[in-house]
């Protein structure tokens, strides 16, 4: 079973990135270049960034009606200067919300881990990428850094939500980006672990609750919310706060967790949110 | 279960809202019209538990017509795929239907191709985008569209297996998986064979020569 550590020591040993780890290790196991894995991973970057510019255009609906033009709202406040948090947390919470939009909408996106939870690791790197002016190569080998964290989550825990409820989605979705953050901001092979590590634990426990079972409320909202938290864990990594349970431990953790969970609470609607009176009518009224 | 790669954890590439309920069923369609083999002229399709409660909003019923249409996941054409279908007149029907003990997201395809030849298939999205094929026609078979695949409905003799894998081997096929299964001692038996190299037409008609053969049907995998 792959451990962050592991990862994090080879880093260290090499002098390498994290992602240039993972990119290392994928062309040995997949017998392919680096170059056509990195070419192919810029490709999913390009997918990121066009659903990006689709949802900021604020113009689609999606099938129930209930989701579309809220990242359209959330960027006039951040191009007006009036933000309340900031034009970088702003502009993280007007990008997660316009790819999970265009996901609610049939929109074309990179599932990351999880098509539900799919706006926040564009949301988080390519705000990182306007404030610290990254050139692409850095983007595209912290795209391998995330998906190193997913694969370790993937490898010890899960990242459905009908098996780890919304922590493993948006959970994960976190860490990815959290990790990603660091690493774009030049923090080390460990920072990266500590940045993930916290973003998780602060998501543990999440339950899958969809209304009426689609992916629409709350996991929209939910992507903009934990692109923030990813952006607050990297910081704090990046100041030298560390995480006291190793991110290993803290994916252990979240399994856990997720094998406790009942089923009414694991992306089946019947509980939390769903089965607010609001959250019936709304279903009601659709199906 | 196979160690995951990047592009499981980045990825896939699709057209939202939901991996299992719109990726999933893309698939399940795709994987439908490679065992029909050819472009339908009707299509029957019976949605079960989840596919059949909470498929509208996931587009579920638009994924599943875009994959018998040959669309991959990524296609941003899904959202139109009943319209399209249309335009080709291809005759779409969709029903709800308890199928029995069977996955949450599960469909049954009744597909009639152009030449009249007619299948049925049923399937299910595990999640993440994989899907499992349950049943083509009366059998029940076991497979995830990876492979190139090979199912054969055979007499069960001693020898049956050991001149199909002769076959292969001479066709430069390896075989990755394989699965056999009677109904009973001596009476009908289904083998299933996931490869690694294409099975071509040449092949599958020597298979289907063998005396205690008496079907064969090569499908190719999912992109």
């Amino acid at each position: 079973m792959r451990t962050y550590q592991d990862y994090v020591q080879l880093a260290e040993e090499r002098e390498l990135k994290i992602g240039e780890i993972v990119l290392v290790e994928q062309a040995e196991e997949s017998e392919k270049t680096e170059s056509e894995l990195r070419e192919r991973m810029r490709l999913s970057l390009n997918v990121m960034r066009a659903a990006v510019q689709t949802g900021l255009s604020g113009e689609r609906k999606s099938l129930s009606g209930l989701i579309g033009g809220d990242a359209a709202k959330v960027q006039a406040r951040w191009k007006s200067g009036e933000s309340l948090t900031g034009e970088r947390i702003s502009g993280a919470i007007a990008r997660a919300l316009a790819v999970a939009e265009v996901n609610a909408t049939m929109g074309k996106i990179v599932a990351a881990p999880t098509a539900g939870s799919c706006g926040v690791l564009p949301a988080v790197l390519l705000t990182v990428e306007e404030a610290l002016n990254c050139p692409e190569e850095d983007l595209v080998t912290a795209l391998f850094t995330a998906a190193g964290i997913g694969m370790v989550i993937a490898d010890r825990a899960n990242v459905s939500g009908a098996e780890g409820g919304c922590q493993a989605e948006i959970g994960s979705a976190a860490g990815m980006a959290a990790a990603a953050a660091v690493e774009l901001s030049g923090g080390t092979p460990g920072q990266t672990g500590d940045a993930a590590a916290l973003a998780m634990k602060s998501l543990l426990g999440l339950v899958c609750d969809p209304v009426a079972g689609l992916v629409e409320v709350p996991c929209v909202k939910r992507n903009a919310t934990a692109a923030t938290i990813a952006l607050a864990a990297a910081e704090m990594a990046l100041a030298g706060v560390e995480s006291k349970i190793p991110l290993d431990e803290v994916i252990d953790a979240m399994n856990e967790i997720g094998k406790q969970m009942p089923c009414s609470l694991r992306e089946t609607a019947q509980g939390g949110l769903a089965l607010t009176p609001t959250g019936r009518r709304i279903k009601a009224e659709f199906i | 279960m196979a160690k995951s790669t990047v592009f499981d954890l980045i990825g896939p590439v699709m057209v939202g809202p939901s991996s299992s309920h719109t990726a999933g069923a893309v698939r399940l369609g795709a994987m439908a019209l490679k065992i029909l083999g050819t472009e339908p002229l009707e299509a029957e399709i019976t949605l079960h538990g989840s596919f059949a409660e909470t498929g509208k909003g996931h587009g579920t019923n638009l994924a599943l017509v875009a994959g018998i249409l040959g669309m991959h996941t990524d296609d941003e054409r899904i959202p139109q795929a009943v319209q399209l279908a249309e335009k080709k007149e291809v005759k779409v029907r969709f029903k709800c239907e308890n199928l029995g003990e069977v996955h949450p997201n599960t469909v049954k395809f009744r597909l009639t191709g152009g030449d009249g030849k007619v299948v049925e298939v049923i399937g299910s999205s595990i999640g993440g985008g994989r899907i499992v094929i349950n049943r083509i026609n009366e059998f029940q078979v076991e497979f995830m569209g990876d492979y190139y695949t090979l199912v054969l409905l055979h007499q069960d003799l001693p020898g049956v297996v050991a001149q199909v894998t002769s076959l292969l081997a001479t066709a430069q096929i390896n075989i990755a998986q394989m699965h056999v299964s009677r109904e009973k001692k001596g009476a009908q038996a289904l083998t299933i064979v996931e490869a690694d190299q294409a099975i071509e037409p040449a092949a599958l008609a020597l298979m289907l020569k063998l005396p205690a053969v008496y079907q064969a049907l090569a499908i190719e995998p999912l992109e």
